[in-house]
C-alpha cells in the first residue's frame, strides 16, 4: 500500500499545477512497479529523455513543456539528437535537426542546466558521496553509483524527468543501503599488472563483467593498479552496454568497497566466477567486428571526451596530420570543448585534422554518411552499439592505436601486452 | 504441460499472440528498430527476428536507459510487441506501457514470472494473457 506525503498528494491532485500532476501520476504507478511503499526526496537529477528518437519522444517533451513543467531540483541534461551548430557538415536531415532542436528547447524551458553531456559527473553537476539523485543514462548511472557513491536507481528515459519535476523518487532499489550490497564475486586470477596498466584494460573488463553479471551487483576483486577517472568512466560505459549493471564495486578502488566484507555488507556472495587473462583476451576480441583491412573513421568520446582526455590526446597528435582518407571525430560537449580550448589543448587536435561534434554523438544523431562503414575507437560503448545501430564494423584499440591508425590510414594496433 | 501460469501483472492488460522467447537480456536502444519492429542487436540471438505483435518473453532489459523511449516510439508506430513477459518486474518495459497509456491510450501488458515458470515458455506457442497476470498456453 502506497503512503504518500501531503505534498505528494497535493501534486497528484493537481494543486501544484498540471505538470507535477502528470509527473506524479507516472511516479506513483512506477513506485508500485518498484515495490516501494513511499516516495523520498532527491536533490539532483540528470535527464536522458533529451535523446530525440522520433515523434513520441518529442510529443512527450512538448506535452510536459506545454503543461508548464519546471524541475524542482538542479537538473543536468544528457546528449541531444543534434549538434545545433555542426549538423550541416554531416548527413543529418533538416527535418531531424529541426525536431531534435525542438526537443532540446522543450527540456531547456523546464529550468534545467544545459550540460548536453552523457558524462555529467565531469561537469559542475557532479554529485557527492551518499547524495540521493535520479539519473538516467546507463553509463552515468553506473559511474555515479559506483565511482562516486551517490545513490540512484537505474532510471529509464521518461521517468528521470518525472523525478526532476516532483523532486521525488520511489524509496526503493539502489537508494537504500541494504540493496547496494554485492551479489556476484568476480575474482581476477593471475591477471598481470602489465595488462591491468594497459589503457584498454578497464573498458575490456567492463565489457566482460557486463556479460557475466546478469541482474546482479558485481564485485571485482584483484585490481592492483589505480585506475584514472576516465578508465572508470570507460568501465562504467562498457559494463552498462553489454549488461544491465547500475552499481559495481571494485575492491580497493570504489568508495563502498574498501574490503570484500564492506562490498558484500558482511553477507556471502550469491555466486562467484573467476576471470582469467584468456577471458579478457576473448572479451577484447569480441569488441572488434571489422577485419582490419579498411578504416574510414576514428571515433573517440563515448562517454563524451573529457578535459583530461583532450589533454592526453594533444601531445600524441601535435605536429602530425591525420591521413586524408580517414576522418577523425571526437564527440564531446560544448562546455568541455570550451575548457579544452582554454587549457590550450584543443589547437593541436584541430590542426591534426580532427573534427569535433558537440552535445550529441554518432549513436544519438544520424550524422554519419553512408560511405563511413568501418570505424576504429577506444570506446567499448561505441564498439558495442555501432554495428547494430549504424550498420558499421568496428576495430577496438587504445588511444595510441587510434592516433597511429589515423596517421597511417590503416588499422595498426600494438598488441604485445595482450599477446604476452 | 502447464496450461496456466500465474504471473504478476506489472502492468495489467489483455493480449494474445505467438510467443517469442529468449533467455538473453535485451536493450531496445541499439537493439530494436521501431520502424520495422525487428530486433537488431547483433550480439543477441534474436537479431533479425521481428517481434512486433508477438508476445516477447525476455528475462530483463539491459543497457541503455533509452530502451523505454524506443518502446514508446514502437507503440506509437504500431510495431511494439503485443505484451512483454519478464522474470523480475522490469521498470523499463513497465514505464513504456504506462506512458503509452497516458499519451496514446494504448498500453500493453507486462507480466513478471518466476524464473522456473519463465523457463517453461517456448517460441512459437500461442499465449493469452489476462488482466490478473495469468498466462494461458494453447
Amino acid at each position: 500500500m502506497m503512503r504518500l506525503s501531503d505534498k505528494d498528494k497535493a501534486m497528484l491532485e493537481g494543486r501544484h499545477g498540471p505538470a507535477p500532476a502528470f509527473a506524479m501520476s507516472i511516479l506513483v504507478k512506477m513506485a508500485e512497479v518498484y515495490g516501494a511503499t513511499e516516495l523520498m526526496d532527491i536533490s539532483q537529477a540528470h535527464i536522458d529523455s533529451t535523446i530525440y528518437l522520433g515523434d513520441a519522444t518529442l510529443e512527450f517533451a512538448e506535452t510536459l513543456a506545454s503543461l508548464g513543467a519546471k524541475v524542482a531540483v538542479p537538473t543536468s541534461l544528457n546528449v541531444s539528437g543534434v549538434d545545433e551548430c555542426g549538423w550541416k557538415d554531416w548527413a543529418v536531415k533538416p527535418e531531424w535537426a529541426a525536431k531534435a532542436a525542438r526537443q532540446m528547447l522543450a527540456y531547456e524551458k523546464m529550468g534545467t542546466i544545459p550540460t548536453w553531456t552523457c558524462a555529467p559527473y565531469q561537469t559542475k553537476s557532479r554529485p557527492v558521496f551518499g547524495q540521493q539523485i535520479a539519473w538516467g543514462e546507463s553509463n552515468a548511472i553506473a559511474f555515479a553509483n559506483s565511482v562516486i557513491g551517490a545513490r540512484t536507481e537505474r532510471y529509464p528515459d521518461l521517468l528521470d524527468i518525472c523525478c526532476a519535476i516532483t523532486g521525488r523518487v520511489p524509496a526503493s532499489g539502489l537508494h537504500l543501503t541494504e540493496n547496494r550490497a554485492g551479489q556476484l564475486l568476480l575474482r581476477l586470477i593471475d591477471v598481470p599488472v602489465a595488462l591491468q596498466r594497459d589503457p584498454q584494460f578497464f573498458a575490456v573488463l567492463g565489457h566482460l563483467v557486463g556479460t557475466l553479471a546478469d541482474a546482479d551487483i558485481p564485485v571485482i576483486d584483484g585490481i592492483v593498479v589505480t585506475p584514472a577517472e576516465d578508465e572508470l568512466k570507460a568501465f562504467s560505459a562498457a559494463v552498462a552496454s553489454s549488461g544491465r549493471v547500475a552499481l559495481f564495486h571494485m575492491i580497493g578502488v570504489t568508495p563502498e568497497a574498501p574490503t570484500l566484507g564492506a562490498a558484500f555488507q558482511g553477507r556471502a556472495p550469491e555466486r562467484a566466477i573467476d576471470i582469467t587473462t584468456a577471458d579478457l583476451r576473448a572479451a577484447r576480441t569480441a569488441l572488434t567486428t571489422a577485419d582490419g583491412r579498411e578504416l574510414d573513421m576514428v571515433i573517440l568520446g563515448s562517454p563524451h571526451f573529457s578535459l583530461a582526455e583532450f589533454a592526453q590526446l594533444a601531445p600524441l597528435v601535435a605536429g602530425r596530420r591525420a591521413h586524408p582518407r580517414v576522418k577523425f571525430l571526437i564527440t564531446s560537449s560544448r562546455l568541455m570543448k570550451e575548457d579544452a580550448a582554454r587549457a590550450g589543448v584543443l589547437a593541436p587536435i584541430v590542426d591534426f585534422g580532427a573534427q569535433i561534434t558537440l552535445d550529441t554523438c554518432i549513436l544519438a544523431s544520424p550524422m554519419l554518411p553512408p560511405e563511413v562503414r568501418t570505424l576504429m575507437t577506444n570506446s567499448a560503448k561505441y564498439a558495442y552499439y555501432a554495428p547494430s545501430l549504424l550498420n558499421t564494423r568496428v576495430t577496438f584499440g587504445s588511444l595510441d592505436d587510434c592516433v597511429q591508425s589515423a596517421i597511417e590510414g590503416r588499422v595498426v594496433r600494438d598488441e604485445r601486452v595482450w599477446n604476452a | 504441460m502447464e496450461r496456466v501460469i500465474a504471473g504478476r501483472a506489472v502492468v495489467a492488460g489483455e493480449a494474445e499472440g505467438e510467443a517469442l522467447v529468449t533467455r538473453d537480456a535485451l536493450s531496445f536502444w541499439g537493439g530494436y528498430d521501431f520502424e520495422s519492429g525487428e530486433i537488431i542487436d547483433r550480439h543477441h540471438p534474436l537479431a533479425g527476428v521481428r517481434a512486433a505483435g508477438r508476445i516477447l518473453a525476455v528475462p530483463f532489459s539491459k543497457g541503455s536507459s533509452t530502451t523505454t523511449a524506443v518502446l514508446l516510439e514502437a507503440v506509437r508506430a504500431g510495431t511494439a510487441p503485443a505484451a512483454i513477459i519478464t522474470t523480475g518486474p522490469d521498470s523499463f518495459f513497465a514505464l513504456a506501457s504506462i506512458v503509452a497509456e497516458l499519451m496514446y491510450a494504448r498500453s500493453f501488458p507486462v507480466v513478471a514470472l518466476d524464473a522456473e515458470d519463465f523457463a517453461l515458455l517456448q517460441t512459437g506457442e500461442r499465449l493469452s494473457i489476462t488482466r490478473s497476470g495469468e498466462i494461458r498456453r494453447a
